[in-house]
């Protein structure tokens, strides 16, 4: 039975057509992807259907009738539940008030926790989604906070579940759990639609796939009948190297050097311990871990945004431990920071004004920005890096997420620096982007610049770099030049990769 | 010294504290309600102000304090729907909207006033609120001195400060009402109807205060003056972010903010060696340390003074 079907639907923001003619049918019971690039128009769709936009043309069939969705109200009354990719959960109240306000069990006109709470305990017991029924959602995990957005829909007794983008902020492990949780619920006779832009979720999770670009389906197809190669020439349009390609380099002198860094937290626990890294010209060092074990303070302690317990950071000969960030930019150090909206860009200034953002006494005479410079350097960055946009006194709000991220890299790698730190360059950025940074950043790696690339991305580390690092809980758990995808995820998780266990992962991450 | 101290600890000044605190208490819970929807409510104080108004205005047309209530309770009502309007509807920005609120709701008042009473300073004299005592409560000892006799408007007051804990955390429109204030967007996914209880919180915010503004005009005095609520809007305003967002806080914090104003009140009657200036400063001193104190702990509702616009 087609549970869902889309007609032409047509969307449009301004001049901009976000869904252009869509045709689309569910079926009932399947695991559907929609796959497609950012911006391709997936999230508008789902938000169509699930009554939050309302859409220029077309219609939507329900259970084969056709339906009017205005408002999510009336979706969630139709059996629809979103998991949207920022959780839609109130940091202050906890779990159980997360999932049943709205639809709360009443006593006497007043809210029935007790009640409350037993239904909640039930549906968290028979999907297996265990969740701390009185904790706040402030003090649980971001794959607990999903488990209680999945439950918020199950509360409301969907039958057809959206996720948007659910592994974007999910570690390894806490991704295999989402998929077995996915698994349950299409044999409970759920219907599921899965947003993404991995291929290689798409062929692990889905019955079928459709792919979208630039606002028009491209095609439906069956999971088993395609190839991830063959999803990524749909989804980016041309073909695209899933591997990039490294030459052999030779190494040159350090030019970054830790010793023995620690960070004390505020409450003296210990943030980053013994940290111990040393990267020559020319040469890539990974840095894999789950995000939250310390990595982010790294990025700090070497940016300078944060003040180090003890240790040296030393970049080409000169100890920079407490020079200021300004300084260290003006030593060769370029940053491309883990969140790169929060902390590379401005997200209302031009892009102008973000591409000399850092650099912009280059640019200054007299105490005046010289604008003619300004705009020839950042015609040139732009065109380097493929930064698409309309003009370059557009502010970066307009640009899709992997433009903002290239615009970001191409600052960085434009200022000839010594030294690179790439935190996470390529999260949340679309296949056809990722090649493009990927090469650019082995194309530093030719031209002699030490990089230290921050990722949590299994394959991402070990196409790229030369040597990977494990961090664990603040430490470094291992160092090695070739490891397997097996090894590596278990490290990642703070085990010792002792046979056994490595060929059991391995074995469980290659059945996902 | 212990002239002092006897003032500090009389139980006149505790009860004198009671009166006083009335209209901030009515305030601050508008407040409450206002700002757990995400409205941030400066207008409080020119909501205070047109209680006060239309509260001697139905005394005056009618002879019956009782009916100059609701007239109070329905110009609050009012205003509180018009500044809903503009600060959702119209998404005006929230302070803007609130001290713009405050000047028109002066200049209307004054200018009503003159028409109305010839007088741009005070209105005519008008039925005020008379004391109920309460028969057995007012022959205890203490308590009697303290709830034994006061005009409705108190009672009413104790009985909104219950009210309004339970309906924000007991029931379900508090729930839907706290997750409107801390995201709009996820309570709309939620299916919430969120326009729906936004305008019902900044009605029954200006309800309050006209609760609070016909306090003043019919329970403490019996005539309306130009710029009768004199900031107790903005002291209301403070009072809910020092009660944390939670009208026993409010109740607490307003108590707090109006016993410090009994005690200053007393002990210039002390005839101290100190200018009276000092002692007036009192009350406002304590109120910036405390809410320097409170700032620094305090969390407001998340999503305070956003916009949220749908599309659809």
């Amino acid at each position: 039975m087609n549970i869902i079907e889309f007609k032409s639907i047509i969307k449009k923001f301004g001049d901009f057509i976000a869904n252009d003619k869509i045709d689309l049918i569910i079926k009932k019971g399947e695991i559907h992807c929609l796959l497609g690039e950012n911006g391709a128009g997936k999230t508008t769709l789902m938000n169509i259907l699930f009554g939050l936009y309302k859409p220029e043309e077309g219609k939507i069939f329900l259970r084969e009738k056709p339906c009017k969705i205005n408002n999510p109200h009336k979706a969630i009354e139709l059996g629809l539940g979103m998991i949207h990719q920022h959780f839609m959960l109130i940091d202050r109240l906890t779990t159980t008030e997360n999932i049943i306000v709205g639809e709360e069990p009443l006593k006497n006109g007043l809210v029935d926790m007790k009640k409350a709470r037993e239904q909640v305990k039930q549906i968290s017991d028979n999907y297996h989604l265990a969740i701390k029924i009185d904790e706040k959602i402030e003090n649980i995990s971001v794959g607990e906070q999903q488990r209680v957005e999945i439950l918020k829909v199950l509360f409301r007794k969907a039958e057809i579940l959206i996720f948007d983008e659910p592994t974007a902020v999910l570690t390894p492990q806490e991704v295999n759990n989402l998929f077995t949780t996915l698994r349950e619920l299409k044999a409970g006779g759920k219907t599921i639609i899965f947003i993404t832009h991995k291929l290689e979720e798409t062929m692990n999770i889905s019955d079928r796939v459709t792919v979208l670009r630039k606002g028009k389906v491209i095609s439906t197809v069956n999971t088993c009948d395609t190839s991830p190669k063959k999803l990524a020439r749909m989804m980016v349009g041309r073909e695209v190297l899933l591997n990039v390609n490294k030459e052999k380099g030779d190494l040159g002198d350090k030019v970054l050097e830790v010793k023995d860094l620690s960070l004390i937290g505020k409450h003296k626990n210990i943030i980053l311990k013994n940290i111990n890294i040393s990267i020559r010209k020319g040469e890539i060092v990974g840095l894999a871990g789950v995000s939250g074990n310390g990595q982010l303070e790294l990025e700090e302690c070497l940016t300078g945004l944060r003040k180090v317990t003890s240790g040296k950071i030393i970049l080409g000969g000169d100890e920079i431990t407490h020079t200021p960030t300004r300084i260290r930019r003006k030593k060769g150090f370029s940053h491309i920071p883990s969140d790169c909206l929060k902390r590379g860009l401005v997200s209302t200034y031009d892009l102008t004004k973000n591409i000399i953002l850092g650099n912009q006494d280059s640019f200054t005479k007299n105490g005046f920005l010289q604008q003619n410079d300004i705009n020839e350097y950042c015609k040139e960055v732009i065109e380097k890096f493929d930064v698409r946009c309309q003009s370059l006194n557009e502010s970066v709000n307009n640009l899709s997420g992997g433009n903002q991220q290239k615009l970001v890299i191409g600052r960085e790698l434009s200022t000839n620096p010594k030294f690179i730190l790439a935190a996470q360059p390529t999260r949340g950025v679309d296949v056809g982007a990722i090649e493009f940074i990927h090469n650019n950043i082995l194309k530093m790696r030719k031209q002699k610049k030490a990089i230290l690339l921050i990722s949590a991305e299994l394959e991402e580390l070990l196409s790229l770099a030369d040597r990977i690092l494990v961090i664990y809980e603040g430490k470094i758990v291992s160092e090695k030049n070739n490891y397997t995808k097996e090894e590596l995820g278990l490290l990642m998780a703070g085990k010792k990769a002792s046979d056994e266990e490595i060929l059991e992962t391995g074995n469980r991450i290659r059945n996902d | 010294m212990q002239e002092i101290l006897e003032v500090i600890f009389n139980i006149n000044t505790f009860s004198a504290a009671i009166r006083i605190s009335v209209p901030l208490v009515f305030a601050a819970i508008g407040g409450v309600f206002s700002e757990r929807a995400g409205i941030i409510n400066l207008g409080l104080e020119g909501m205070l102000l047109t209680g006060a108004f239309a509260g001697v205005l139905g005394s005056y047309l009618t002879s019956n304090p009782y009916i100059g209530i609701l007239f109070a309770i329905m110009a609050g009502a009012f205003i509180g729907f018009i500044f809903a309007l503009f600060t959702i509807k119209f998404e005006a920005n929230h302070v803007v909207a609130g001290v713009g609120l405050n000047i028109l709701m002066l200049g209307i008042t004054t200018w009503l006033m003159q028409i109305l009473w010839g007088s741009r300073g005070t209105s005519v004299n008008v039925t005020g609120l008379g004391e109920i005592t309460i028969p057995i409560l007012s022959s205890i000892p203490i308590l009697g001195k303290l709830f034994g006799s006061h005009n409705i408007l108190v009672y009413v007051m104790f009985i909104i400060v219950i009210f309004s804990w339970i309906i924000l955390f007991k029931t379900p429109f508090g729930l839907r009402l706290r997750v409107v204030g801390e995201n709009q967007e996820a309570a709309d996914t939620l299916g919430i109807k969120l326009r729906k209880i936004q305008y019902t919180s900044l009605i029954f915010s200006g309800v309050l205060c006209g609760l609070g503004g016909a306090y003043l005009s019919l329970g403490q005095l019996n005539w309306f003056s130009m710029n009768m609520s004199a900031g107790r809007g903005y002291m209301a305003l403070a009072a809910n972010i020092f009660g944390g967002w939670n009208p026993l806080g409010a109740f607490g914090a307003s108590y707090l903010f109006a016993y410090t104003d009994a005690l200053q009140m007393r002990m210039q009657a002390l005839n101290l060696n100190v200018p009276n200036e000092i002692i007036q400063m009192i009350p406002y001193i304590l109120t910036i340390l405390v809410l320097a104190g409170a700032m620094i702990r305090s969390r407001p509702p998340a999503g305070l003074g956003k916009h949220y616009k749908t599309n659809r």
